[in-house]
């Protein structure tokens, strides 16, 4: 480790100890004692270099070599209902709550839920009032010593979202978060998300994350679900940090037999972004679907890491991962599926398409299929390209300009992704937001 | 309405077109024949503005303005159209999407008003009938899965949309049966006025049959070697290119 890498990890420990004093009673606990095993991970640790082979394509030094500030306590930092309202949905029946710099802002959030059915909160409260489903989960799914993102999140756990789906429930309004970073510190922002959907349950799940500032900041997420029998989850995630922040995430689905997940992970945002996602299928009958869109321009880096790992036999997986860089900007893709050894009539397909829009933008796209049982149906296909020039020349031949000819080819490699979205009011503003990036970036290029 | 004079074209450094001489005035129907390999599609191409084909001699006047300087666009918006011999698909534009941005554009260049959702759906269902298209093909993504026949009507439908003082149609009765090729050809021929032209550029006769031509030229080798009336297609259709050719040796 590098001088400044070690004054780096000073400093969090040094605002570990910090949270420790303001714990009083509580530094005894079992949580506590969770976070204080992530803050040694990541002392022992330290940032993942490209020497490691999960890191090779993404060069987290950039990160590495800035002492952000943990966030230990609520602060609006003056944002107002009016900025949060920019991102929120227009829907009067989504239940929906808001984040600053990973802590739940009650000022700025419709009332939290609690019924028969379900339980919207966030984990500063369940902690209080969940204790027992809290600690049965939290930290369970994600290693807090996987990597040091996944160690700061948890050395550093106070806040994030909650939401408790009873058995049999059927929630049919979507459940959004919005995590806004704002201000003028340097922060981390580390927000932690459980989300526990019982048998035959069915929810959707919605984490929007924005920036307010250009001081750079760190969004370090992590999202664990725990997915009941025969449940059915949505989880649509809009990453659109400030073009100058850094954005790192991890998403586990624990789904059990017969529970069917369908994960939308739509980047638009971020100077570095890294999204490792897992769906662990610990049960027969198992579906599960990975949608993605990033978009790149500028100097942008957008890293996408799917795990999707088949324990048990007729399980069915889907995946299709999609991605326009334009500029300088660069993308990474690495899809990962085990077939254990006992999974099986597993079937597994994974796709992912690249639209290149400049030559100076590149991708590296790695499928990674490991196969350890003999009766298994898994296919993998990966296309990088340009705009095609028959299209471009039929578009044109009738009429519509070359820039129209390029936005109306581009949203349409990049909407087949946002009509999977199945919350209406989601997809119907995340079409308007890529159309408009689109332009805004064919500006950004000229 | 079109001059071309001496036009000689390259893809790929091999000169297709030897030198075409070609003129259609408002209200003709102009065919030209030819083999396979000829430089029909070619020239057909070269007029629509395909990046592939390299004008090295010749030029082509267009209602007076210089039309090889125009990008593919905007000799589209000043009323040139190709019906396409193999139809592209574009997989997640709807028809309709696409076809009312390419009529706005066009009438935005014209200095007409854009039309709206409303306008252009009335327009729609009114020209679809004569190509006798399924309504649902307008809200699929263009070509995407349409038959052989599905993709000429649409090119004819999108004609009909479009109104161009100049079309041209390369090969549009390839691949299609006897009711399709009708259903095209009516199409065609309703859209025919004294106000626009049409160059149908084709390999058979069968074609001319149901769009009945003023004037008939023969490509061969990359240059029009014959030119005629109606007349000259059947002789074609009877005795074959070889006839032209040998024609041609003798004269030579």
């Amino acid at each position: 480790m590098s001088d400044n890498e070690l004054h780096v990890l000073a400093s969090y420990k040094s605002s570990f100890d910090r949270l420790e004093q303001s714990l009083n009673g509580e530094a005894a606990s079992q949580l506590h004692t969770l976070r204080r095993r992530a803050l040694t991970a990541l002392e022992e640790k330290g940032f993942p270099t490209t020497k490691e082979e999960e890191w090779r394509f993404t060069n987290v030094a950039p990160i590495a070599a800035k002492s952000f500030v943990p966030v230990l306590h609520y602060s609006h930092e003056g944002v107002t209902r009016a900025d949060a309202a920019k991102s929120l949905l227009s829907d009067p029946e989504a239940v929906q709550m808001v984040f600053i710099n990973g802590h739940f802002s009650s000022e700025l959030s419709s009332a939290s839920i609690a019924d028969g059915k379900v339980r919207v909160t966030n984990l500063a409260t369940a902690f209080r009032t969940e204790f027992e489903s809290v600690s049965r989960h939290l930290g369970k799914y994600v290693r807090h010593d996987e990597n040091a993102f996944t160690a700061m999140n948890t050395a550093f756990v106070l806040d994030g979202a909650y939401v408790f789906v009873a058995d049999n429930a059927q929630i049919e309004a979507p459940i959004h978060f919005l995590f806004i970073a704002a201000g003028n510190k340097s922060v981390m922002a580390a927000p932690r998300n459980l989300i526990i959907a019982g048998k035959n349950s069915k929810v959707s799940i919605i984490e929007t994350y924005v920036g307010l500032t250009a001081t750079p900041y760190l969004s370090n997420t992590v999202t664990e679900f725990v997915v009941g029998e025969n449940a059915r989850v949505e989880h649509d995630r809009l990453q659109d940090e400030h073009r100058d922040a850094f954005h790192i995430s991890t998403v586990h689905f624990q789904q059990s037999t017969n529970s069917n997940v369908v994960s939308n992970a739509i980047n638009l945002g971020g100077s570095i972004a890294r999204n490792g996602i897992t769906s662990v299928l610990a049960g027969e009958g198992i579906e599960t679907t990975l949608n993605g869109l990033s978009l790149g321009t500028g100097t942008q880096h957008i890293d996408n890491h799917t795990t999707i790992d088949h324990a048990k036999p007729h399980c069915a997986s889907h995946e299709i991962y999609k991605a326009v860089l334009d500029g300088k900007s660069r993308g990474v893709f690495n899809g990962k599926i085990f077939v254990r050894k006992d999974a099986q009539k597993t079937d597994a397909k994974q796709t992912n398409k690249t639209l290149l829009l400049s030559d100076e933008a590149t991708i590296d796209t790695k499928p990674q299929l490991e196969i350890f049982a003999d009766d298994v149906k898994c296919t993998h296909g990966a296309t990088v390209g340009y705009l095609d020039d028959e299209q471009m020349f039929y578009l044109r031949s009738r009429g519509v300009g070359f820039e129209q000819a390029r936005d109306i080819l581009t949203f349409a490699f990049a909407i087949d992704v946002i009509n999977r979205v199945h919350v209406d009011a989601l997809r119907n503003r995340l079409e308007a937001m890529i159309h408009e990036r689109l332009q805004e970036g064919r500006q950004l290029e000229k | 309405m079109l001059e071309i004079r001496n036009l000689h074209a390259s893809v790929t450094g091999n000169e297709i077109l030897h030198g075409v001489d070609l003129n259609v005035k408002a209200g003709e129907v102009h065919a030209i024949m030819g083999p396979n390999g000829s430089g029909k599609s070619t020239l057909a191409g070269v007029l629509a503005g395909r990046e592939a084909y390299e004008v090295t001699e010749g030029q082509v006047r267009y209602n007076g303005k210089d039309l090889l300087e125009m990008d593919p666009e905007t000799r589209a918006r000043e009323g040139l159209f190709l019906a396409f011999q193999y139809p592209v698909e574009i997989p997640g534009v709807s028809n309709t999407y696409f076809l009312k941005a390419a009529l706005n554009a066009i009438r935005t260049h014209n200095g007409l008003e854009p039309l709206d959702a409303m306008e252009f759906l009335s327009l729609v269902k009114d020209k679809i009938k004569l190509v006798d298209m399924p309504g649902d093909l307008l809200n699929r993504s263009v070509n995407e899965g349409f038959s052989g026949g599905e993709k000429k009507r649409n090119e004819i439908f999108q004609m009909a949309v479009l109104e161009p003082k100049l079309a041209i149609l390369d090969e549009t009765d390839s691949g299609l049966d006897i009711d399709a090729l009708r259903i095209v050809a009516d199409g065609v021929n309703k859209l025919r006025s004294k106000d626009n032209a049409t160059v149908v550029v084709t390999h058979y006769q069968r074609l001319l049959n149901y769009i009945v031509p003023d004037y008939v030229h023969v490509l061969v080798d990359g240059k029009i070697v014959k030119s005629g009336g109606k007349d000259l297609a059947l002789l074609l259709e009877e005795r074959g290119y070889d006839w032209v050719r040998e024609e041609l040796e003798v004269g030579a």
